[in-house]
């Protein structure tokens, strides 16, 4: 039965002037929302700006102490010494930076990619279903668990191979964790780039006789070739901003020359002594860790933007 | 005539199937390489930080001595400052992904926008400690608070999050959308009610996952003047602070053995709670994904 209860009865006229309201309500929507998001849109931009802003502004105050050429000319980083005599020559952060870059990659590279190979030209699905996951697992894991493992693990074990030994902080062990961290970046990059690359042409070599490895080798990997070196450029820009591996394990003594036993400091190792210090905000010191930050972030950005590059003019498409 | 010589293949054909050999297991080692290191990773922190784990060490706070040190302070200085990084991350991150999927023309600030996002998930975590040093600690005069560290972590995660959800968004198929509009719902009508619901799990999994990345990350908590040394609970959030993975690294910088021992201690206590938030995307990802 339907309810004849007066009161809970509209009228037709008060259900349309209900619909009106509604529709201007939801009109009044249709133009604010879009406007909302567009906000949060423009608070990425904000960000990019913010970062350039300050590192530029504060670079300058800096620059306005201790000029430019100094700053990349001088190979001695002293910035604790007493005002006159404190040097402020970055080129010594770089070597440090670079020299567990190249160190990560020399890892990171031979492994990562043979990873790769397996997993997309030797595997079975079901083993990638086991291997891959653990691969995620091994990039989730936060950069200070790999330190820890440096510093507690990787270096008493150099420590005894090596046959002179090896200082407690050195560039090589921070090196081989920063590389240990960046193999499931580039295994998996890789891999996605090998796997675009189309079944028919693997059969087509695989039928002129060729070995799986022929086939990784002399088709798959040159039509994927963008892609894995966009992985190992990605790599390269992860291994240089790599903070907590390098402060940990790496120790807090810039130089320019490269010995791999011998304690080291990079550019992002540096920024963190000084905030963990009691530098007083203004002082030069104060205004080097924005230099430093602006060369990080300009190699970073280039290696990011060289990655880009790459990927997208050298793609072959098929 | 015979076209091809058959002895040559064959002499041939030997070597090469033992180089496919050879590069096969070569292939095969790399990959279990990452797997040992894995696995010795664990061995090395449960082998060391079992013996100090006790319910003691999750509710004692920092301490000179490290038979009474816990991880209280830094464990709940976490959870302060995922508090606001998590609603602020997310509403940015799925405003921006909606903005560019639903709303954007496709002209150059749309892809400036895009190309802008994709490049700022390249910076490295230290510089957006300086833009947090900067910004939120000296020019908006937060001081070294849970705010300060929460806004900084939101900006970190923040392309992470809008690329997941702008990927989630992208699933949501183009029939349901026409669907709704044929029965005369609006633009936004359509967003609240058929798309935000069906990209709603993938933008969780999204999130779930950047914020675990946020949970461990160290150095641009450091820059900010994050506390090393903290023996109280965050009351608010202009509180100072001090975060778990910190409270590692000042343990693990200290010579002492000890402080490595309940330094280990302390990561398991961090991967157990990434391994949980790691788990819950996994899942919801699992369970509630439709596919179209």
């Amino acid at each position: 039965m339907v309810s004849r209860d007066k009161s809970n009865q509209k009228s037709i006229r008060s259900m349309i002037q209900e619909n009106k309201s509604s529709r201007s309500q939801s009109a009044v929507m249709e133009k604010v929302v879009p406007k909302l998001f567009l906000i949060c849109a423009i608070i990425s931009i904000f960000t990019t700006i913010g970062i350039v802003f300050t590192l530029l502004t504060e670079t300058f105050t800096f620059f306005n102490r201790i000029s430019i050429v100094e700053f990349f000319t001088n190979t001695r980083w002293f910035p604790f010494a007493a005002d006159k005599h404190a040097d402020f020559g970055i080129i010594a952060l770089i070597m440090g930076t670079l020299t567990v870059t190249a160190i990560a990659m020399v890892v990171a590279i031979p492994i990562g990619l043979a990873a790769a190979i397996y997993l997309s030209e030797y595997a079975s699905a079901k083993t990638r279903k086991v291997i891959k996951p653990i691969l995620e697992v091994l990039a989730g894991i936060p950069t200070i668990v790999y330190g820890f493992f440096a510093l507690t693990f990787v270096t008493p074990l150099l420590d005894k191979i090596i046959p002179g030994g090896i200082s407690i902080f050195n560039a090589l062990s921070p090196g081989i964790v920063v590389g240990i961290m960046i193999i499931p970046m580039i295994a998996s990059l890789s891999e996605d780039a090998m796997n675009a690359v189309p079944n028919s042409m693997r059969e087509g070599a695989l039928a002129l006789g060729a070995t799986r490895f022929e086939v990784a080798m002399k088709v798959v990997l040159p039509a994927a070739l963008s892609g894995v070196i966009a992985s190992f450029v990605l790599g390269i820009s992860r291994a240089i901003g790599e903070t907590m591996i390098v402060t940990i394990a790496g120790g807090s003594r810039p130089t320019a020359d490269i010995n791999l036993t011998e304690s080291i400091q990079t550019m992002t190792a540096y920024i963190v002594q000084v905030s963990q210090g009691d530098t007083g905000y203004g002082t030069t010191i104060y205004y080097s860790i924005y230099a430093v930050g602006m060369t990080l972030f300009v190699f970073t950005l280039i290696m990011n933007l060289l990655a880009q590059f790459i990927s997208r003019k050298f793609r072959e498409e098929y | 005539m015979a076209l091809i010589n058959k002895e040559s293949v064959k002499k041939r054909m030997g070597t090469r199937l033992a180089a496919n050999g050879v590069a096969k297991f070569l292939f095969i080692l790399a990959t279990l390489f990452s797997l040992l290191v894995l696995g010795v990773l664990i061995y090395r922190i449960l082998s060391e930080g079992l013996p100090y784990l006790s319910l003691d060490f999750i509710t004692n706070f920092a301490s000179r001595m490290p038979e009474r040190a816990g991880i209280w302070a830094a464990l709940l200085g976490t959870i302060w400052v995922m508090a606001v990084t998590a609603p602020v991350s997310f509403i940015l991150g799925v405003g921006t992904a909606i903005y560019l999927e639903e709303y954007a023309k496709k002209n150059a600030f749309t892809k400036f926008v895009q190309i802008n996002i994709s490049n700022l998930a390249g910076v490295p975590s230290i510089v957006f400690g300086l833009l947090g040093l900067t910004i939120f600690v000296r020019l908006l005069g937060l001081g070294s608070s849970v705010l300060a560290g929460g806004l900084t972590m939101s900006l970190l995660i923040l392309p992470v999050i809008v690329v997941a959800s702008q990927e989630a968004i992208r699933t949501v198929p183009r029939e349901i959308r026409e669907a709704s509009f044929g029965m005369g719902a609006t633009k936004w009508q359509t967003i609240r009610r058929i798309v935000f619901p069906a990209a709603l799990p993938g933008i969780l999994t999204g999130t779930i996952l950047a914020l675990s990345r946020a949970v461990g990350e160290t150095a641009p908590l450091l820059v900010l003047g994050a506390l090393a040394y903290v023996a109280f609970v965050p009351e608010n959030i202009f509180s100072q602070f001090t975060v778990l993975p910190i409270q590692l690294y000042n343990w693990t910088s200290r010579p002492q053995e000890e402080f490595h021992m309940i330094a280990a201690s302390g990561i398991i206590i961090l991967l157990i709670i990434l391994l949980i938030m790691n788990s819950i995307a996994v899942l919801i990802r699992n369970k509630f994904h439709k596919r179209f």
